[in-house]
């Protein structure tokens, strides 16, 4: 803990809080439909992405039309990628002639990169050619963030509109977001990179003749174009295996920095777009602050357990196990709690090797839904159901019909956004309690003890999350594994997509009532606190009792000296 | 239903061809022109051979060059890897203590003075080309004595060689290997 890296955190949340109102403000702009500086060179290219999918941009849909949308082009999606991977060694862009993916490798894969998970049982480098890379892997980083915004659009716009049915068009937001969002920052963020050592080149691999006479192949790639999206998209599927540690993924603290910032510009902006369409700017500060508070406060108990020593490792300090130098243990920390407090899921640094309590703060941060500031749009929208929740419970204390920005929030809402809380939270318990017994599972955690436990907690929280980081000593590549959290995925992630739509169809029919002095004013202190209380009450009940038996036991054990 | 079908094969087609193809070519174009050092894997080389790269750690065993940190995939670059082992490892344990004394014992390092964590603890990608300036300094000694050449040249080298933080607050102090080998071969 040095004085530099209190600068650093304070030039980095200083600027992550003076430009989030403006990025949002721009965002709320380009995806109301109006016109933006970048309008005059992109209009074109969006009405003739329009043109190609026979798509008229002002036909509008209901919530199951919506629907339906979202997963069918995912489902397309999901087919297309998954047999790009089993027949890439015939593609093209495959200079070191790497082979068909397996089955079972590439389906999990696929599921991963469509759910915005990013989940990683595989190395880029070893495993996927160039055009998968491309033309697989980038374009669906941008494709599940458009996806996840459009979303959250649709929700918005369900309690913005007042006794109608129709929630916007699938397709419009997708491309729009896209084009006018993701693509020109990727763009800035990928030359960025490259400046800084990021290889962006299609040419194979080089082959170096060392000082000491070895032969080292430095494996290479268009991978500045896929890390910025990476990142941007809050996807966090690395070109390399080892992600954002590896030094031609993030060769330099400035790049670190970077890559922090930008996986959590969108989300946090996001919070003030969703202000800025409701009209309430007072409420999305709220949101922020409960969400700021969150990963502060996660940041805070990580970077402290990992200041502190380990007598297994004889006391030996600065803990730099599975960390960089040039990173060092702040700059691990952080990078470790904004990727999970994100759906990012790239890391920096080995969290399997964190100390116990520095690890469990981000098991935490996906357990709670990874909602500070969460994924593109999914991070939102999960925090919109903690929000829905808390108004209900409000409403029940004081004995009236709950409202939320103008619209009542009945049985059929409050039951939607308790399955979109609980569900995940479902599967992660579910999944590791199968894995736990079965002998495909157990075979999984390379480390023992409490802490293959938390290896396998943290596999499902992650993919039920759709966060997609992992404790990687955990060997995912096997065919229990990859269906197991293929399966996670899917279902955590278009089960709350399906409960959040369901939500927004029903607000969108509802008319939008004036405040009266029985509202419970859902921009002030008290909501701030109370929804703050309801996700941690919900979170650590439902826990509790699993982080026991991992990470707190071994924290334990660990300060007696125990290893196993 | 049908139609959303064919609208959403023909979209992933559009966005297939405009961020999975025109975007990546797009960058690789421009950074061909501006940044094209950086963009081929910062590769360094001597003689008109390559020896690597700037940015990735190569093993160093011999007594005349400075040695990287320990990499748990022996520094293999495909795929590269970290041990993921946890704190509570009997295998990090034995690892972490048998690297004490494998430091202490090659370096002649005095009683006093404590081995530094980065040369204990394996990397997270298994290639970083850095040690911090403390683990280098410690070196010194040893490569000197190989190469017959007084300590303070090569600590002068060192010290030359650290790489502050970024703008006095990014990042931590450190040297990179490969560079800090380079330089003293060419002494």
């Amino acid at each position: 803990m040095n004085i530099h890296n209190f600068i650093e955190l304070a030039v980095f949340f200083s600027l992550l809080i003076g430009l989030a109102p403006l990025l949002g403000r721009y965002m709320a702009r380009v995806l109301s439909g109006e016109s933006t500086l970048l309008s005059k060179l992109l209009a074109p290219l969006e009405m003739a992405v329009y043109r190609v999918g026979a798509i008229r941009p002002d036909e509008k849909m209901s919530w199951k039309k919506y629907f339906q949308a979202v997963l069918i082009f995912n489902v397309i999606g999901l087919v297309s990628l998954w047999i790009l991977m089993m027949i890439q060694t015939w593609l093209p862009l495959n200079p070191m002639k790497l082979a068909n993916v397996p089955w079972d490798l590439a389906l999990n894969t696929a599921i991963s990169f469509i759910t915005n998970t990013n989940w990683q049982a595989y190395s880029g480098e070893a495993t996927l050619s160039y055009f998968t890379q491309m033309a697989g892997l980038t374009v669906h980083n941008f494709l599940s963030a458009a996806t996840g915004l459009a979303v959250l659009l649709a929700l918005t716009r369900g309690l913005r509109h007042a006794s109608i049915q129709e929630l916007g068009n699938f397709w419009v937001d997708v491309t729009r977001s896209t084009l006018y969002i993701f693509l020109p920052l990727s763009l800035i963020m990928a030359v960025f990179l490259i400046s800084q050592g990021v290889p962006q080149t299609l040419s194979r691999y080089a082959t170096a003749h060392t000082l000491e006479g070895a032969e080292q192949v430095i494996p290479l790639g268009p991978v500045a174009s896929q890390v910025a999206i990476k990142h941007l998209g809050t996807n966090g599927g690395g070109f390399f295996g080892e992600n954002s540690a590896h030094p031609f993924e993030n060769p330099t603290p400035l790049t670190n920095f970077t890559e922090v910032f930008g996986l959590l510009m969108i989300p946090a902006s996001l919070v003030f777009t969703f202000g800025f369409m409701i009209g309430d700017k007072r409420h999305a500060w709220c949101l922020f602050s409960v969400m700021m508070i969150v990963l502060v406060g996660s940041f805070a108990v990580s970077w402290w357990a990992e200041t502190q020593p380990n007598p297994v490792t004889a006391n030996v300090l600065p803990q730099l196990e599975g960390k960089e130098v040039r990173f060092g243990v702040m700059n691990s920390v952080l990078f470790a709690t904004a990727t999970t407090g994100t759906s990012c899921g790239a890391v920096n640094a080995m969290h399997d090797s964190f100390m116990p309590l520095a690890g469990l703060m981000p098991l935490l941060n996906m357990m709670l839904g990874c909602i500070a500031f969460g994924g593109v749009g999914a991070g939102l929208y999960g925090m919109l159901m903690h929000v829905l929740i808390t108004v209900f419970i409000a409403g029940l204390m004081v004995g009236r019909t709950p409202e939320y920005l103008g619209k009542k929030i009945q049985a059929w809402e409050a039951a939607w956004a308790a399955v979109a809380i609980l569900l995940p939270n479902l599967l992660i318990l579910l999944g590791s309690a199968l894995s736990a017994t079965v002998s495909a599972g157990l075979a999984g955690p390379s480390n023992s003890g409490p802490h293959g436990l938390s290896e396998i907690l943290y596999a499902f929280s992650s993919c039920a999350a759709n966060n997609g980081s992992a404790f990687a000593g955990l060997n995912a590549n096997s065919v229990f594994y990859n269906l197991s959290l293929g399966a996670v995925m899917w279902v955590g992630r278009f089960g709350c997509i399906f409960a959040v739509l369901a939500i927004a169809g029903s607000l969108a029919c509802k008319m939008t009532v004036p405040a009266s002095p029985g509202t419970f004013p859902t921009n002030g202190l008290t909501f701030t606190l109370v929804l703050l209380g309801i996700i941690l009450i919900v979170g650590a009940l439902t826990f509790f009792p699993a982080l026991c038996l991992g990470p707190i036991v071994e924290h334990g054990l660990m300060i007696s000296g125990r290893v196993f | 239903m049908t139609k959303l079908v064919i609208q959403s094969i023909k979209l992933t087609l559009v966005f297939t061809l405009l961020t999975g193809l025109a975007y990546p070519l797009l960058v690789t174009g421009i950074v061909r022109v501006f940044f094209h050092r950086q963009a081929n894997g910062s590769l360094q080389r001597r003689n008109g051979q390559i020896v690597g790269s700037a940015l990735l750690a190569q093993k160093f065993e011999a007594g005349r060059y400075f040695w990287p940190r320990p990499s748990a995939s022996d520094f293999g670059t495909l795929p590269s890897g970290a041990s993921n082992l946890g704190p509570t490892s009997q295998l990090l344990q034995s690892n972490v203590l048998a690297r004490i004394a494998s430091f202490r014992g090659t370096q002649s390092l005095p009683d006093g003075i404590p081995v530094p964590s980065d040369m204990v603890f394996q990397s997270g990608s298994g290639l970083d080309p850095h040690i911090s300036p403390e683990s280098a300094l410690l070196q010194t000694h040893r490569v000197a004595k190989a190469r017959h050449m007084p300590d303070t040249r090569l600590e002068t080298l060192v010290t030359q060689l650290t790489e502050p933080s970024q703008f006095g607050f990014l990042g931590e102090p450190r040297v990179n290997v490969l560079l800090l080998n380079l330089a003293i071969d060419r002494l």
